[in-house]
């Protein structure tokens, strides 16, 4: 057993309301320079929609995360190798990487040319500011942008194209879009902080690498030579290349400010309160066999990889690797394990791609289940689990996102989810048959007072109780101990020279 | 002293000092600029038929070039027979003009596309002409004088050796022809312009990748990890 110390994460998808505060505080701090315009360490995609970059879930398009070698040749089980390469085509795409996205599949970042409002001359037209590439400082016709498909705007282009309708049938999927029944949600995304990273093992130069302390994956700026195989490689597409500096960035999970105490940007501002992040310990050991397990064992196996903080032997173990008690502390309080682990709620973003991604979702219930009753938005709670096999978006999709396709284990999820529900509204409304809510609660396996405390964690939970930052004890070897603003517009955090593209 | 020796009894040893120097001085002072500059998020298809041609063939002609500076002799044996003459000098014909091909490619996509013409610098333009210039006056050498390969082992190797030597043999050179000569020229500029170029990529292929585990992790305190 190797225990390590994971900072993760968990968003609570039904209390996400779309707002994209998250991305624009990340932008403001990170990504507001000349050849990153276009990154959106943290986005927000309406799903079912083809997502940032286009189809970016469609790894028959963009060939990231791992497959089992097994798929090719069927003797050598069990392991696993890159969709994209492995190391001898690494060298080989090293002139030209097949499987890298370009701008367009993003979209060409712009700006207005506001000063023609003031400057034109008199005449008899208003004038108007038109759109100039941010790339060329050429004027351009905009055709897409962040979020272009926002609340399922264009859903016949964007939506129906969402590469997680793959198992869906003809008629279910004509069913999704018949207007009264129309659903959408939100899936805000940022860097998994993988414990098994595509992007890691895919760069030549080894610029990238996993915090030991804290498992945040970052690209070393002064190493990264563009070979930008890393980008190609994130089945997410949470590397981004800079077009202006030539180097490789993503999302740092806003390590100064972690170390400071203080949540991630995203998670600090967002308004629907859907982030949590805290601590949890996992076994490095299992890290290769679990990535490599069939894919309906794929959630469990990764569950099962993270380890109980307040068991003797764990901590034991935790301290001989040299883990500090304050992480261990850290790690008993963190909501992300017990919303993972000890409830199983919360799921990990496909998982099918086996980088074992450690942002973890609790699927949303709402807009699943709800309908339009005379005009009032309802769910039908007297059809108890029923209520799931009517689902607008049918389990199917669920699945595909969260669970590898595995319809059963996402069911559970929403068993559980639909159990706490009950439980509150008998509580509250009493408009329910108590047995039949405890016949809920038995068939979920949900005591009373997991329910309150789910129900307490999802619906009133602290700003500290969210956010339950470890100390990173940089004092022991200290990377960066100043104020992350210091840095505001600038590539990275800290260079003895300005860092500008090279000749 | 004559324009000869100035050129291929000075300027060598000024290219090679300057290669040296000014790569570790900017490998130290500026490790950030060390990149391949990729252009192809902006552009990839043209870039497929530039980059894929010109690398290709540039490094089959290098490696060529350095084999023979290694082993002369059985260079010149190998040529005794006429087929196997032909069979070397139609590869490095071959690859020559398939690096040509590249590099054109690669001209062309840097001045008309709007979005490559953004992240061109100067130092990008002069590097992509004088390499023309090299590519050019090698494959015309290797149209024109026959037989190349052969006459490279036995002129411009012993040459390269006089220089290594510190005892430079100008003569050597000093007879061939002019296109001869400035692709030998051609050659120190572009050892020169090595540090002050993108060319500095050609020092980062990442060779370690081949024995590194997929994964890294790296430790803030190392100490305090015993395994
Ligand atoms: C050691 C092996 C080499 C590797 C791994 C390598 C890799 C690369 C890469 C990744 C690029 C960027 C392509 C892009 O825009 O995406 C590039 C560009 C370039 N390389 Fe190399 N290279 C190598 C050797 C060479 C050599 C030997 C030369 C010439 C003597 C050379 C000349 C160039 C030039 C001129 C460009 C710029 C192309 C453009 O206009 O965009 N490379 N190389
Ligand atoms: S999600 Fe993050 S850690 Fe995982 S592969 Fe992508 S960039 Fe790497
Ligand atoms: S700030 Fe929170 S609620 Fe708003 S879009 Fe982001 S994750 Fe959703």
């Amino acid at each position: 057993m190797d225990v390590r110390a994971q900072v993760s994460m968990m968003f609570h998808l039904d209390k996400c309301i779309g707002c994209h505060t998250c991305s624009v505080a990340c932008k403001n701090i990170w990504t507001d320079r000349e050849g990153t315009e276009y990154m959106w360490w943290n986005n927000v995609e309406t799903k079912p929609g083809t997502g940032y970059p286009t189809k970016w879930e469609d790894q028959e398009k963009y060939k990231g995360g791992w497959k089992l070698k097994s798929e090719d040749s069927p003797e050598d089980k069990d392991k696993i190798k890159l969709r994209a390469s492995d190391k001898g085509r690494g060298f080989a795409n090293l002139f030209h990487q097949p499987n890298l996205p370009t701008i367009d599949d993003y979209y060409e970042p712009w700006t207005y040319k506001y000063n023609d409002l003031f400057d034109s001359p008199a005449g008899d037209d208003q004038p108007t500011a038109r759109p100039i590439s941010l790339i060329t400082g050429e004027p351009m016709d905009i055709e897409a942008g962040p979020n272009w498909d926002d609340d399922m705007g264009g859903s016949t282009v964007y939506a129906a194209n969402d590469p997680d309708f793959a198992d869906l049938t003809m008629a279910e999927k004509k069913a999704f879009f018949e207007m009264e029944r129309m659903v959408f949600f939100y899936l805000p995304r940022i860097c998994n902080h993988c414990l098994n990273p595509g992007c890691v093992a895919a760069c030549p130069s080894g610029a990238l690498h996993k915090r030991g302390e804290d498992g945040i994956v970052l690209v070393n700026q002064n190493v990264c030579r563009g070979w930008r195989h890393c980008v190609a490689a994130c089945p997410y597409k949470k590397v981004y290349y800079n077009w202006k500096s030539g180097k490789s960035e993503k999302c740092i999970l806003c390590f100064p400010r972690l170390e400071t105490g203080q949540a991630p940007a995203c998670f600090h501002s967002c308004v629907g309160r859907i982030r949590y992040l805290g601590v949890v310990l996992y076994d490095a050991d299992l890290i290769e066999s679990t990535a490599s397990a069939p894919e309906d064992e794929l959630v469990d196996l990764q569950r099962e990889m993270i380890l109980d903080p307040s068991d003797p032997d764990v901590i034991a173990q935790a301290k001989r690797g040299g883990m500090h008690d304050s992480v261990i502390d850290a790690a008993q309080k963190s909501p992300v394990y017990r919303f993972v682990k000890e409830w199983e709620l919360a799921l990990p973003l496909h998982p099918e791609f086996r980088t074992l991604p450690m942002l973890f979702y609790i699927p949303p219930l709402l807009p699943v289940l709800g309908r339009l009753e005379n005009g009032t938005y309802t769910i039908d709670e007297k059809d108890y689990f029923g209520s799931l096999d009517k689902a607008r978006v049918p389990m199917k999709y669920m699945a595909r996102l969260f669970t590898a396709g595995n319809e059963e284990h996402v069911r559970k999820t929403y068993e559980k989810l639909l159990a706490v529900r009950m439980h509150k509204r008998v509580e509250q409304v009493g408009d329910l048959n108590q047995d039949d809510v405890d016949g809920m609660l038995k068939a979920t396996g949900l005591t009373v007072e997991m329910c309150e405390e789910i129900y307490r964690l999802t619906s009133l939970p602290t700003f500290e109780e969210r956010f339950v930052i470890p100390p990173m004890h940089r004092e022991y070897a200290t990377e960066l101990m100043g104020d992350p603003y210091t840095f505001k517009a600038e590539t990275g955090v800290g260079f003895a020279n300005k860092p500008k593209r090279g000749l | 002293m004559t324009l000869d020796q100035m050129l291929f009894g000075v300027f060598p040893y000024l290219a090679v000092v300057l290669v040296i120097v000014v790569t570790i001085w900017r490998y130290f002072s500026d490790r950030f600029s060390y990149s391949s500059l990729s252009s192809q998020f902006l552009e990839s298809k043209k870039l497929f038929w530039g980059s894929v041609p010109w690398h290709y063939g540039i490094l089959v002609v290098l490696g060529g070039h350095l084999i023979s500076f290694l082993i002369p002799r059985t260079i010149l044996a190998w040529n005794g027979v006429p087929w196997r003459l032909y069979v070397l000098e139609v590869s490095a014909l071959a690859f020559g003009l398939l690096a040509l091909l590249g590099l054109v490619m690669l001209i062309y996509r840097r001045a008309t596309n709007p979005r490559i013409r953004k992240v061109t610098s100067i130092m990008d333009i002069v590097l992509l002409l004088v390499l023309l210039v090299q590519v050019v006056a090698g494959l015309w050498t290797t149209i024109f004088f026959r037989w190349g390969s052969s006459w490279y082992a036995g002129f411009a190797v012993p040459y390269m050796w006089s220089l290594i030597r510190f005892s430079p043999d100008v003569s050597l050179v000093s007879s061939l022809p002019f296109m001869v000569k400035l692709h030998i020229f051609g050659a120190f500029s572009l050892v020169a312009l090595l540090p002050f170029t993108r060319l500095v990529h050609l020092l980062s292929l990442p060779l370690s990748y081949l024995w590194r585990p997929y994964q890294v992790v790296i430790w803030n305190r190392r100490d305090s990890r015993r395994n």
